[in-house]
């Protein structure tokens, strides 16, 4: 149509426009690096996320002993003591939904660029879940502040944070970032342009 | 936008959704109503009355919540006969050596870009309450604070609060301190003022 909108406040120019006479923004029809981004943070988010998982996330100092549980170590040992409700939130927290953000990210990439099952609708479900869910996996760094800082009985019990903890605020912050990268009126392109398939493979 | 003007273009009529690209014309969306995007429903529009008062009335109220959360304790612990307590600032700065990067991290998420992004959403809505021009660079403040929305993540570490509370509740008696309360509190109001924020709203009287 030779228009561009702007995605903060939804004010539409002329396309060449560079900054959005509204808010300041600057216009892009679409982000031609969208895919590249997303991309580069999702490779630092999974490569972070694999130290997250090795490295413990909690070192537990007691009288008679000094344990370091690693995020499913951790959950282990709580199901091992009868808390399988508390194992089962961490397992869900710390390693389903990260490993699912994962696979929706890659999901919606692959879907751009080759087509995809999955209709436009769904697949913007998906990434406005992604994109909800994101910044609350940040929980599990902010429990282990909230520990250390509150279990520090001198010799009954102490808590500090493992190295894990870096990593893994680390890979949240990545995959918050490759999500926002993700210009999601890429999905809906492929809806206007059904012959895309043919294009991209010739 | 009632009465059409001939010195601005002709485009200022339209939207297009933020989320899929589809152009429409800006409906009249009355007040407690919401003009959804009808190909990937994503609200566009949603009016409330008097929205700006009460914006600015949350905003001031959860700042004050987070200030003083800040420095009151949040859980206190108790077991053999010994005694502990934690306040926000010293969640922060658990994180030490290596990790330490992690420690202003985290003081950022869940203190400062809030504290921010609410004095931004202050500066900005005051004087178009007031039916004033708007603040000098009141556009670059508030675009500042809608990009900062994602990482303000105090009512995650409220949550993050009752997580702890129930993990340590076997090993030890942990109680709920004052500020726990506030971020209480706080989780409410953050989803109140979600739900009464119409960001075309403000952007549409920051262009007048």
């Amino acid at each position: 149509m030779g228009l561009v909108g702007c995605t903060r406040c939804m004010r539409v120019s002329h396309s060449g426009t560079q900054i959005c006479p509204r808010c300041g923004s600057a216009l892009q029809s679409r982000d031609p690096f969208s895919l590249q981004k997303v991309w580069a943070w999702w490779l630092l988010g999974l490569g972070c996320y694999i130290p997250a998982n090795i490295y413990p996330m909690l070192e537990t100092r007691t009288l008679v002993s000094t344990q370091s549980d690693t995020i499913v170590g951790g959950a282990v040992t709580l199901a091992q003591h009868g808390n399988w409700g508390v194992a089962l939130i961490i397992l869900v927290a710390s390693v389903v939904i990260p490993v699912a953000k994962f696979f929706a990210l890659a999901g919606l990439g692959i879907g751009v660029w080759r087509g995809s099952r999955l209709s436009e609708r769904q697949r913007h479900l998906l990434y406005e879940v992604v994109e909800y869910i994101g910044r609350w996996s940040m929980i599990d760094v902010f429990v282990v502040a909230i520990l250390s800082s509150l279990v520090q009985l001198q010799a009954l019990a102490t808590i500090t944070p493992g190295r894990a903890s870096l990593f893994f605020a680390l890979s949240v912050i990545f995959t918050m970032l490759s999500a926002q990268s993700f210009d999601s009126r890429l999905i809906w392109d492929s809806a206007r342009r059904p012959d895309r398939k043919e294009d991209t493979h010739p | 936008m009632s009465e059409p003007s001939d010195h601005r273009d002709d485009l200022a009529g339209l939207i297009a959704c933020p989320e899929c690209d589809l152009v429409y014309t800006a409906p009249q969306v009355a007040m407690r109503q919401r003009a959804v995007c009808a190909r990937c429903h994503t609200v566009l529009i949603a009016p409330r009355r008097k929205a700006g008062k009460q914006l600015i009335a949350l905003a001031l109220t959860v700042l004050i919540l987070i200030v003083a959360a800040t420095f009151f304790p949040f859980l206190s612990i108790g077991a053999g006969g010994m005694h502990h307590d934690a306040s926000i600032l010293q969640a922060a700065f658990v994180f030490e050596g290596g990790l330490s990067v992690l420690s202003i991290a985290v003081l950022f998420f869940i203190v400062l870009i809030p504290a921010l992004r609410l004095v931004l959403l202050i500066y900005v809505l005051a004087p178009i309450i007031r039916d004033r021009p708007p603040a000098p660079l009141a556009r670059s403040a508030f675009r500042l604070s809608e990009s900062l929305l994602p990482w303000s993540m105090a009512e995650i570490f409220a949550i993050g609060c009752a997580v702890a509370l129930v993990k340590l509740s076997d090993l030890a008696d942990v109680v709920f301190g004052p500020a726990a309360w506030m971020f209480a509190v706080l989780v409410v109001l953050v989803v109140a003022t979600d739900n009464l924020m119409c960001r075309y709203s403000i952007w549409a009287s920051l262009d007048e």
